[in-house]
């Protein structure tokens, strides 16, 4: 299966699928998808996951 | 002076040095201004000196602001990548953390040990909850980056006055809810300081405890762990005070707890200027607009942004809350505040002076339709009677 990654597009921070976000209980290999609609950028805070990006490499 | 160089989008040549690269360091002065008052109490004799730090913060930071006055220069945009990479100015915020120790515990030393009059150990606790407060501003700014080693120090530089929990509920809490009813730490129109504080103080440390209960949930692990940062950051605090007492005793007590609370009460007034009657609206999604610069009032005061990292270019630092404070910008839209943040504080501890000083400001700013403002609930007739005119025409620029 191909992970995707999304960008926020207020500062840039990145969700890598394939890393997910152990710390905030978002495992390795947790698809965008399963991701919570009011997500908030761990780094800026400012954008929520509606506002994140497809990062198309 | 350094001098950064770089290629503008139209391919033109910009440099850009900053003219305040030096005076930031001015910034360490606080720290010590408890152990310079006692100094200048040495040598004049006059004990109004222990009070140093807050005739600081209160007379000589807003004379100074109100004859410096203001800057508008934003650093090229071309420039910042390589002025906010520049360690120099990370160097600044670090050296506090250092001295800001040395003075709390020489302040708790002295406290304990010097014989001092009530008065006198008052003004000695208040100065040094003066420092704590200043403080919560440098674990702010570490608090923002994106390094694990920054955030670990905000930690630490909150622990001396027990306000760990300012780093998850201010970062994860009130970034992503300012200037929404949800928020307790932005206040309304109508709402006294004295009426902001406990919702602010209560609702900032309810919320960052939820914070850290539904992150460990997901993690299938329970609230009472190590890893919630809350009760890591506390374990700090208890450390140190724990260490304060085995070492000078229990008179120490009044001390560790005024300064902690006049410190954090320094922040919340802050918090009080900040997005004073400031909404984003809901979109029809239900969700709430993104937060931009007019969410913030903003101050450009030079002196008093040189104290304090260019915390009051709020605007942009709740726009962009990873931009670094060298680079922080000022917006033409975004609503000023009349002053620097130490004149303005004092100002908000009387209620009626900063009615009437904002709330001209805050319909100003909504073009008098105040259907768009932040009420405080139960003021809201009063409040609307007063102030709200939606077909006046737009205010002169």
């Amino acid at each position: 299966m191909v992970m995707a990654k999304f960008t926020c597009s207020g500062c840039g921070f990145t969700y890598d699928e394939a890393v997910g976000m152990p710390r905030e209980g978002y495992p390795a290999g947790t698809v965008w998808a399963d991701i919570p609609e009011d997500f908030p950028c761990p780094d800026c805070a400012v954008c929520e996951k509606p506002e994140f990006d497809l990062q198309d490499d | 002076m350094t001098t950064y160089t770089a290629t503008a989008e139209s391919g033109e040549a910009v440099s850009y040095s900053d003219n305040r690269r030096y005076l930031w360091m001015l910034g360490m002065i606080v720290p010590v201004l408890p152990v310079l008052g006692w100094g200048l109490v040495e040598l004049t004799g006059l004990g109004v000196f222990w009070f140093f730090a807050l005739i600081f913060v209160y007379t000589v930071i807003p004379v100074l602001d109100a004859v410096i006055k203001t800057d508008e220069n934003n650093p090229p945009e071309a420039v910042v990548p390589a002025l906010s990479s520049d360690a120099y100015y990370k160097w600044i915020v670090y050296l506090y953390i250092p001295l800001y120790y040395a003075t709390f515990i020489w302040g708790a030393w002295m406290f304990a040990t010097a014989d001092l009059a009530w008065w006198a150990a008052l003004g000695l606790t208040l100065s040094v909850g003066g420092v704590s407060g200043v403080a919560i501003n440098t674990a702010h700014e570490l608090g923002h980056k994106t390094d694990l080693q920054d955030r670990w120090l905000a930690k630490i530089t909150l622990a001396p006055l027990a306000y760990g929990h300012f780093f998850v509920e201010h970062n994860r809490g009130h970034h992503k809810r300012v200037a929404t009813p949800e928020d307790p730490a932005s206040s309304r129109m109508g709402e006294s300081l004295f009426a902001f504080l406990p919702r602010t103080v209560f609702g900032s440390l309810r919320s960052a405890w939820h914070i850290e209960k539904e992150r460990l949930e997901r993690r299938g692990k329970s609230v009472w762990s190590l890893d919630n940062d809350n009760l890591n950051a506390w374990a700090m605090t208890a450390v140190i005070w724990g260490a304060l007492l085995l070492w000078l005793g229990w008179i120490i007590v009044p001390f560790l707890i005024v300064q902690s609370v006049y410190g954090f009460s320094l922040l919340e007034v802050v918090n009080y200027l900040e997005h004073y009657g400031l909404r984003r609206q809901k979109l029809e999604n239900g969700r709430y607009e993104r937060c931009q610069p007019h969410h913030s009032w903003n101050s450009n005061h030079i002196v008093s942004n040189l104290f304090l990292y260019q915390l009051q270019r709020h605007s942009d630092h709740h726009a962009n809350p990873t931009r670094h404070y060298q680079a922080l910008r000022e917006f033409p839209e975004a609503p000023q505040l009349p002053s620097g943040y130490a004149a303005m504080l004092l100002i908000a501890y009387f209620p009626p002076l900063w009615s009437w000083l904002m709330d001209k400001r805050v319909a100003e700013h909504h073009n008098y339709d105040l259907t768009k403002a932040a009420l405080q609930p139960g003021k809201e007739a009063k409040l609307m009677a007063k102030w709200h005119r939606p077909q006046a025409e737009p205010a002169a620029a």
